[in-house]
C-alpha cells in the first residue's frame, strides 16, 4: 500500500484544487478572456487615456464572453 | 445617493449569494444528520465554521489596510467577474433546458443514498462522532462557506465595506439556519435558480465596475453605473435565453415531456 502523502501536502493539493475549479473549472474561456479584457481596458486608460472607449468596451467584452462562452455550451452539447 | 444605492445594491448581492451557499450547505449537513447521526455532522460543521473565522479574521484586515486600493479592486473585480460570469452561464443554460436545474431534494437524496451505504456503518447511539458524517458535514461547511468568504471580501473589500458585507452574510446565514431549524430538513422551496440569476448579474456588475476602477477606469455617473451595468447585463441575459431555447423541431419527445 503506497505511503500517503503528509498532512500539509493534501491540505494544499486540496487548496489548490478548489482554487482550480472555482476559477476555471469547465470554462476556462471565461478565465482566458476576462483577463485579455482587463489588459485591453489598463492599454485603453493608461497608455492611451482613452476613458470613453474603456467605458464602451469592458461591458461589451463581458457580453462578448458571456455570449460565446453559452454558445459554445450549446453546440458542445447538441 | 450614490453610496447609498452601492451599499443597499452590495448588501442586497451578498445576503443573496450567502443565502444560496447557505442553502447548499443545509442540505448537506441535514443529510449527514440524517444518515450518520446529529452530533456528528453538528460537530463538523462547528469546526467548519470555527476555521472559516480564524481565515475571515486572517485574511480580511490584511487585504483591506496593506493591499492598495486600486490593486485590490482590480484584481477582486476580475475574480468576481469570472465567477459571476460562471454563475450566468449556468443560470441561461438551465433556463434553455442543456443543464439540470439546480433540485436540492435530488440533491439531499444522492448524499443520503451515499451515506447510507457508506463502507463504515453507522455507529450504535454511543456518543461518539461518526467520522464519516463529521468530514461530510465539515466539507460543505468549509467549501460553501469558502465561496460565501470569497464573496463578502470581493464585494465588501473592494469598496472598504466589509462590516456591510460581513452583516449581510450572517443575516443570510441565520435566516437559512433558522427556517432550517423549524423544518428540520433541506430547503427545497427556495427559488435558487432564480436567485442565482440574480446573483449572477450583480456578481458580474460588481467585477466590471471594480475592475475598471482598479484600472483607472472612470465610469459616468459614478456608482450608478453598477445599475446601469446591472440592467445591461439581464438584457443580454434574456436575449440569451431567447437565441438559445431550442426551436420546436429540436425538442426531444422526453425534453417535451420534462
Amino acid at each position: 500500500m503506497p505511503a500517503r502523502a503528509p498532512l500539509l501536502l493534501r491540505w494544499l493539493k486540496a487548496f489548490g484544487a478548489f482554487w482550480w475549479d472555482f476559477l476555471v473549472g469547465d470554462t476556462p474561456e471565461l478565465l482566458i478572456g476576462v483577463l485579455v479584457a482587463i489588459g485591453l481596458v489598463a492599454v485603453l486608460v493608461k497608455g492611451s487615456s482613452l476613458n470613453a472607449a474603456a467605458v464602451a468596451v469592458f461591458p461589451a467584452a463581458v457580453v462578448v464572453l458571456l455570449g460565446g462562452s453559452a454558445y459554445r455550451a450549446r453546440r458542445s452539447k447538441s | 445617493m450614490h453610496s447609498t444605492t452601492s451599499a443597499v445594491t452590495l448588501a442586497l448581492a451578498v445576503f443573496l449569494a450567502s443565502a444560496v451557499e447557505s442553502v447548499e450547505a443545509l442540505t448537506i449537513i441535514v443529510a449527514a444528520g440524517v444518515s450518520r447521526g446529529w452530533r456528528s455532522a453538528l460537530v463538523g460543521m462547528a469546526v467548519a465554521i470555527g476555521a472559516l473565522v480564524v481565515l475571515v479574521a486572517a485574511l480580511g484586515p490584511a487585504l483591506v489596510y496593506l493591499v492598495p486600493v486600486n490593486v485590490l479592486r482590480a484584481v477582486v473585480g476580475a475574480l468576481l467577474l469570472v465567477f459571476g460570469l460562471q454563475w450566468l452561464r449556468k443560470a441561461v443554460l438551465r433556463a434553455v433546458g442543456l443543464k439540470a436545474k439546480h433540485d436540492e431534494d435530488a440533491i439531499f437524496k444522492q448524499h443520503v443514498d451515499a451515506l447510507t451505504v457508506a463502507e463504515v456503518p453507522r455507529p450504535a447511539a454511543t456518543g461518539r462522532v461518526d467520522a464519516t458524517g463529521f468530514v461530510v458535514a465539515f466539507k460543505g461547511t468549509f467549501l460553501e462557506g469558502m465561496e460565501v468568504i470569497v464573496i463578502v471580501l470581493g464585494l465588501g473589500g473592494g469598496d472598504h465595506q466589509l462590516g456591510l458585507a460581513s452583516a449581510a452574510a450572517g443575516a443570510a446565514i441565520l435566516v437559512v439556519a433558522g427556517v432550517g431549524v423549524v423544518v428540520a430538513r433541506q430547503l427545497a422551496g427556495v427559488p435558487e435558480n432564480a436567485m442565482k440569476t440574480v446573483v449572477g448579474l450583480m456578481l458580474t456588475s460588481f467585477g466590471t465596475f471594480w475592475a475598471g476602477e482598479g484600472l483607472g477606469v472612470r465610469w459616468p455617473g459614478s456608482d450608478l453605473a453598477i445599475l446601469v451595468l446591472v440592467g445591461i447585463y439581464a438584457v443580454v441575459t434574456w436575449a440569451l435565453v431567447v437565441l438559445l431555447r431550442p426551436s420546436p423541431q429540436q425538442v426531444t419527445p422526453e425534453q417535451a415531456r420534462a
